[in-house]
């Protein structure tokens, strides 16, 4: 079976259910998120980040394999979780009830 | 104490003397009547921004815009290679909306050598002259050249692309940006191409939500839950000074310290920022943009601490120039006197490799956090302004100058609005 993440990520791949396309439903995932679900996905992406960061530095973007690109979302929804992980300890912005803000452009990844 | 100096009146507010110091009325934010007057006395009396040129990148590219406020959709296209226009989005035969997708509410954008309406296929070219009309022997004393599109004046300002629905209004776009405007020309806007754009509807007045970008006084405490603990305090103890404020005709600008990119001390910023070397303020490292110089209305104090500089061009159009070689613009397009939609859109310059992208991510993702936590306050600032309560006045600080402004501004074009109607009707 093919990889979901390039091969010494695989690890991972218990988690690539983050490895979502796009902003909107990144953070829509989180939202739907229970805070355990949150921190566990946040503490095991957080303890490979230094080589994450260090292979997404080889490539352009539109260098990335299949497998390349996976692991840059995973990283964009590690972004996306860290906020209620470091600051609010809630999925949601505080006090942001019925407020949303969606993405509607986003650069090609 | 000041940390930074104040002119010789002793504050911002006093430097511009018919601004007054006194509690501000909310009720130009509250009023059914103010806004329709607001639309009729800025929004088609002003140049407003609908877009950059990066856009429209060849001869046919367009997009559509919806100007609630204007009562207008409209077309922007870019008919020759210096050359970009606008038109009424309403064809010249009965009318039907001429360039939609699917939704005719909706805004699109694309590519065409000429437009056709859906509805009996009259097309126009991209300079809006009719060049076909349906059996157009069928008509009665009917030239074709009568029935070019309506336009709309359009100007190109350091690449981002304004309207005027004034067709008496003679003032150039150049002229309209004014000393703010002149003192960032030059800055290398082309170069930032990576844009991430963000949309939001929301239930207040339009210039509620300038007011809450037009001061920093606000960060320490609605955003202090994004500090690492010990930093919060600190900030929340200092409170908030701008370095300048400066008003010019109907605009204005802040410099603004900023030592988040990069910090002085990695301990002040969340484990995520630490790692990926971006946060609210931007990746930390500049990008390479090509600036020898910044212009002299970036940073106008040349002060060592400075961070960012915000500029509010009147009436719903703000640029953000962040130290790091990138800029936020924020756009205010009321659709109600109580609700409006709010764009903002990160321009980055493209990022060389993978991880540089994902340090956009963050700076973005950090926007999107802060920008939540602001429109449901200013829902909760418009129940409460609308509400029956004995509150009628608000006492604005110094380092709320620029909002003062803003309101000080909608008023003055409303009352001139007026008078100009009553003498034309006298």
């Amino acid at each position: 079976m093919a990889n979901v993440f390039p091969a010494e990520f695989a690890d991972l791949e218990p988690y690539a259910a983050w490895a979502v396309q796009g902003e909107t439903a990144r953070y829509e995932k989180r939202v739907a998120s229970t805070m355990e679900e949150l921190q566990e996905f946040y503490d095991v992406a957080f303890t490979r980040i230094d080589e994450a960061l260090e292979y997404l530095e080889r490539f352009e973007v539109s260098a990335l394999s299949e497998e390349g690109k996976r692991l840059l979302w995973l990283y964009c929804a590690l972004t996306t979780v860290a906020f209620p992980v470091e600051a609010w300890r809630q999925p949601r912005v505080p006090d942001s009830g019925p407020s949303s803000i969606n993405a509607v452009v986003e650069p090609p990844v | 104490m000041a940390y930074f100096e104040k002119p010789a009146e002793g504050s911002w507010t006093q430097h511009y003397p018919e601004l007054g110091t006194g509690p501000v009325s909310y009720d130009d934010s509250t009023s059914p009547e103010f806004y329709e007057l607001e639309r009729k006395a800025i929004f088609r009396k002003t140049w407003l921004n609908v877009g950059r040129v990066e856009q429209l990148p060849k001869v046919g590219s367009y997009f559509t815009k919806e100007i609630d406020a204007a009562g207008a959709s409209i077309i922007v296209a870019r008919s020759a290679k210096d050359k970009v226009r606008a038109f009424y989005n309403i064809c010249r035969h009965r009318g039907n909306k001429l360039v939609w997708d699917e939704f005719p509410q909706k805004e699109t954008r694309g590519f065409c050598r000429q437009f056709t309406c859906k509805y009996h296929a009259w097309r126009f070219n991209l300079d809006g002259e009719c060049t076909f009309a349906q059996q157009e022997a069928e008509f009665f004393d009917f030239d074709k050249k009568d029935y070019g599109l309506a336009a709309v004046r359009a100007d190109v300002w350091e690449g981002f692309i304004f309207v005027n629905f004034d067709p008496e209004d003679t003032t150039s776009l150049q002229d309209y940006m004014g000393g703010i405007g002149k003192g960032i020309e030059g800055y290398p806007f082309q170069e930032l191409t990576q844009v991430h754009k963000y949309r939001s509807e929301v239930g207040s007045n339009w210039k509620l939500f300038i007011d809450a970008f037009a001061e920093f006084y606000h960060a320490p405490i609605l955003h202090g839950g994004q500090y690492e603990a010990e930093e919060r305090a600190k900030v929340s103890d200092v409170g908030y000074e701008a370095i300048q404020y400066a008003l010019d005709g109907p605009h204005a600008s802040i410099s603004s310290w900023g030592v988040i990119a990069p910090p002085k001390d990695l301990s002040m910023v969340k484990p995520i920022e630490r790692k990926l070397r971006s946060g609210l303020f931007g990746p930390w490292e500049a990008p390479d943009i090509g600036i020898d110089e910044l212009p002299p209305g970036v940073n106008p104090t040349r002060h060592r601490n400075w961070g960012i500089n915000a500029y509010l061009f009147f009436p719903n159009f703000m640029v953000l120039i962040w130290k790091p070689n990138w800029v936020l613009t924020y756009h205010y397009w009321p659709t109600s006197y109580n609700t409006h939609i709010f764009e903002g859109t990160c321009y980055f310059a493209p990022p060389k490799n993978a991880r540089e992208r994902l340090a956009q991510e963050l700076a973005v993702v950090s926007f999107k956090e802060y920008g939540l936590q602001d429109a449901n306050t200013l829902e909760a600032t418009q129940r409460m302004l609308e509400s029956d309560t004995p509150v009628k006045t608000f006492p604005l600080n110094d380092q709320e100058v620029v909002l003062r402004h803003l309101h000080h501004q909608a008023n003055e074009y409303v009352t001139r609005y007026q008078q100009s109607q009553a003498d034309g009707r006298s």
